[in-house]
């Protein structure tokens, strides 16, 4: 096996394998470095697995009302251990799926454990490689406990995301502490698996970064299911016994104690920056602990580059994949268009579904912009109305002035495939009447959205 | 209700116009149709009329101030009756380029406002007829209206060069200078000894197009040269007799005349020189439109002698002279000066020998015209002296090539040298 390489990225994941993919495209010799899967935690221990059981857990959902559709289902049974096998199951096809696609790419995929050596040089195990252009460091992130208040990961009562995945019988309770997109989704997966979920969020409400119209509606959402939804929470101390977890929170002035058979953490991830060589190197981090990188995405040291999580938020699959194919377009030597952050879309997957792109209306607010809201409830969408998926909206944030999208919000059914629609008019600089000027087909979820627009103009038709 | 008047787009070009003078004034009667002000625009000053009947009730643009295209510069209702929106209270603009008035109401004033709020899209003043298309964003397009930036001055940012928003936020507004057409500062003739070392003139309407559309040539047009020289002996002799002829009738013949014909002639015969490049495609005018580069005030323009082959030297000479008089006094329309199919420029007058000049795109072609002058020049073995003539054409390269341009000139020299060919 040759030794040298244009490109040497080190790490797998949707940041790393995607830009050997575009490295190996623009004809620059490639190797991926991965210690593990390829398709990193996205593709194994994220993204991809949580989809799946959170079908299972709609499919669950639909039952339970199918009735009323004319459909009886008989009594519903749920098996955590099925549905998380099919999760590994669809786990496995994806990263076989990157591993064909390194192949295709005839790019070198080493396996084990990289660390960067001065000189543009990845020390595997006893091999050195060296690359002639660049090292790319995608090293990616990972679950963390809370271990000051006596929450440290113990994979049995104290859990993260890794091991709710490979879990073959769920416990009778669990409290979930974070109520971003991750305590989100396993909430709702738990929840539809007949488990007791407390879910804890300590910043006022639940989907924080979200728009607060979002929140409100996904907390009474989730109340109406049962799940018991704590916002503002501080939770002061952590009891963990071999068989349950007693939490004191401290909520709106009380002071109450949550007992649960297992405390899922979902608050933030740690990045991977330890023991990958970045001092010996000369590769400095920010305040945060994220690779300092400059606007081209070149670290402190010249001829490495830090892309997907490891380079900084929003800590996001799709942020990194673009961030892998800027750099190996730079490489290159050709002028990629500058990534727009202010553009990521960002999803969760729980039901209703939360997606958005843009400023928040708070945000909005406080930026002191001039701004009207159109907003459209799916109670009043046709088709929304004929699936029974009601609950939400679409709420546009539009510049009074020149029509611009400050941000769009979507909460409801299929809010993950719609919010894109948005994504290209605000990358494109499309105007709310842009949008609405596009004929949207009928009977479909996306009216609402044409509708936002309009009542953005303050001239919505169908409500 | 009030009926709002607009800046209209005078010329096909026109962006904004200098509101040179009020010829009705607030309190006046008009009628449709009626004369309301003199617009400079950037080629002539014209007239802009009234399109409702009523009093003029207010006038929102001082004299002197330069608008874009679209904006509201004055109000015509029933007497008494109140301006609605920004009409009645809004200050009268200072000479900086009025508040677009139509577009400030146009954002829906809430989320749950009634529906006349929206801006109806019939508002939108027709936008300016231009060829060179401009790559920006809808979001781009719009700042840049309502804030009166000139997206062809914008350099883009965007993918493939599109012009987006923070490019357009950069952007300088219009020139903001008091320029009323009086008032205009005009480049001085000559140096002056002063205790300033230079002065800043504004870009007047006319030359802020020259510059734009003169460096859209030399930029992207491939241009290249022939120059011949001509012997004019006999075109001389040839209109001294003409000239005689007509006698006190008037309307002599120019030499000016003379080459617009032969110009025109020759075109007819080299068809592959009279057209237009047009991006995808090159146009072949089966007509001979020869524009006529005249020099006025503070620029240039080019008048256009439509079917010069089909004329008489005499209808050239006429139409030539009334257009350029209206020139100079920018009275022309614009359908007198668009729509050349080719182009003569004469300096000869200024004693200047040779020079070249810059192509007017679309058109594929120009010919610069020296001054006729006695030289010396070898008649077998003997030398005599001949008035003469340089003339050298620029061709667009993508349209012409080198031998293509030879051949015309060459018959265009014939037809010089021997001016009778002409009647063939």
């Amino acid at each position: 096996m040759p030794n040298s390489f244009d490109v040497i990225v080190l790490g797998g994941g949707p940041a790393g394998y995607v830009c050997a993919i575009r490295s190996a495209q623009l004809g620059l010799a490639t190797a991926v470095i991965e210690r593990e899967k390829l398709g990193g935690v996205c593709v194994n221990i994220g993204c991809i697995p949580t989809k799946a059981l959170l079908h299972s857990a709609y499919i669950a959902h639909l039952l339970e009302g199918a009735k009323d559709f004319g459909v009886e289902a008989g009594s519903v049974k749920t098996d955590y251990g099925v549905a998380m096998k099919r999760s590994r199951k669809v786990a496995d096809q994806n990263s076989k799926g990157v591993e064909f696609l390194m192949k295709k790419h005839k790019i070198t995929v080493v396996k084990g454990t990289g660390v960067l050596q001065p000189g543009k040089k990845v020390k595997v195990g006893n091999d050195v490689y060296e690359a002639k252009k660049a090292v790319v460091i995608a090293t990616g992130s990972r679950v963390k406990g809370i271990p000051q208040i006596g929450l440290e990961i113990n994979k049995t009562t104290v859990i993260s995301s890794d091991e709710a995945l490979l879990m073959e019988r769920v416990p009778e309770s669990l409290a979930i502490i974070g109520a971003g997109a991750v305590g989100m989704e396993f909430a709702d997966i738990f929840s539809a698996f007949g488990v007791k979920v407390t879910l804890i969020e300590a910043l006022p409400r639940i989907l924080p970064i979200e728009d607060a119209e979002s929140s409100d509606v996904l907390a009474k959402s989730y109340r109406k299911r049962g799940i018991d939804v704590i916002a503002g929470a501080k939770v002061s101390k952590a009891n963990v016994a071999k068989d349950k977890v007693t939490l004191d929170v401290e909520a709106g002035g009380e002071k109450k104690q949550v007992v649960a058979a297992a405390v899922l953490m979902a608050a933030g991830r740690a990045v991977n920056t330890e023991n990958v060589g970045l001092k010996e190197c000369g590769i400095q981090l920010t305040d945060r602990g994220f690779i300092k990188v400059d606007k081209n995405l070149q670290t402190t040291a010249p001829g490495y580059y830090a892309i997907g999580d490891v380079a900084g938020p929003p800590m996001l699959a799709h942020k990194g994949s673009r961030e892998g194919v800027l750099v190996a377009e730079l490489l290159a030597g050709q002028k990629p268009h500058p990534i727009k952050y202010d553009n990521v879309p960002s999803v969760t997957y729980c039901h209703p579904e939360v997606a958005s792109i843009g400023l928040t209306e708070d945000q909005c607010k406080e930026k002191k912009l001039d701004y009207v809201a159109g907003k459209f409830p799916f109670s009043a969408n046709g088709r929304a109305r004929g699936t029974g998926e009601t609950d939400g909206f679409v709420k546009i944030l539009r510049d009074k002035k020149y029509g611009e999208i400050l941000g769009a919000h979507i909460v409801g059914a299929h809010a993950s495939e719609m919010i894109h629609e948005l994504t290209v008019a605000r990358e494109n600089e499309y105007t709310v009447e842009e949008v609405d000027l596009a004929i949207h087909a009928h009977p479909t979820m996306s009216e609402a959205i044409a509708e936002a627009a309009l009542d953005s103009m303050g001239r919505a038709l169908n409500i | 209700m009030a009926t709002k008047v607009h800046m209209e787009a005078l010329s096909p070009t026109m962006e904004e116009g200098r509101l040179v003078k009020w010829t009705k004034h607030e309190g006046d009667a008009v009628k449709s149709g009626e004369t309301l002000a003199e617009v400079e625009t950037d080629k002539a000053v014209m007239e802009l009329v009234a399109r409702a009947d009523g009093q003029l009730l207010k006038v929102m643009v001082q004299e002197g101030s330069t608008v874009p295209v679209g904006n509201v510069v004055a109000w015509i209702g029933k007497p008494g009756e109140k301006v609605d929106g920004d009409g009645a209270g809004a200050p009268a603009p200072t000479p900086a380029p009025a508040k677009p008035a139509a577009s400030e109401k146009a954002p829906a004033p809430a989320p749950k406002a009634t529906p006349q709020a929206a801006p109806p899209p019939s508002q939108a003043p027709a936008a300016p007829a231009d060829a060179t298309r401009v790559k920006a964003s809808p979001l781009a397009r719009r700042i840049a209206k309502e804030s009166g930036v000139d997206l062809k001055l914008v350099q883009g940012s965007g993918p493939g060069g599109r012009v987006v928003k923070r490019d357009v936020e950069g952007a300088p507004a219009p020139a903001t200078a008091p320029t009323a057409a009086a008032a205009a500062p005009r480049p001085t003739r000559d140096v002056r000894r002063t205790d300033v070392p230079y002065e800043d003139v504004p870009l007047t309407q006319i030359r802020k197009t020259i510059a734009k559309r003169l460096a859209a040539s030399l930029g992207p047009v491939p241009h290249f040269f022939l120059t011949t020289d001509i012997d004019m002996e006999r075109a001389a002799e040839a209109r001294e007799a003409l000239n005689k002829q007509l006698g006190d009738a008037g309307g002599k013949v120019s030499f000016n005349d003379i080459i617009i014909k032969a110009v025109a002639l020759a075109l007819v015969q080299h068809r592959a020189c009279n057209a237009w490049f047009q991006e995808d495609h090159i146009r072949y005018w089966n007509e001979v439109h020869i524009g006529m580069a005249v020099a006025i005030e503070d620029g240039l323009i080019t008048p256009v002698i439509r079917n010069a082959d089909l004329k008489s030297l005499r209808e050239i000479g006429a139409e030539a002279r009334e257009l350029a008089n209206r020139a100079r006094n920018r009275r022309l329309k614009p359908e007198e000066y668009t729509g050349a199919t080719f182009s003569v420029s004469n300096l000869g007058m200024f004693e200047i020998e040779h020079f070249t000049a810059v192509i007017n795109p679309p058109e594929a072609g120009i010919v610069a015209i020296g001054s006729i002058a006695p030289r010396a020049v070898p008649d077998g073995e003997r030398i005599v002296v001949r008035r003469r003539m340089r003339i050298t054409m620029s061709c667009d390269h993508r349209v012409i090539d080198g031998a293509t341009g030879a051949a015309f000139l060459r018959t265009l020299k014939q037809m010089l040298e021997n001016p009778l060919a002409m009647l063939l």
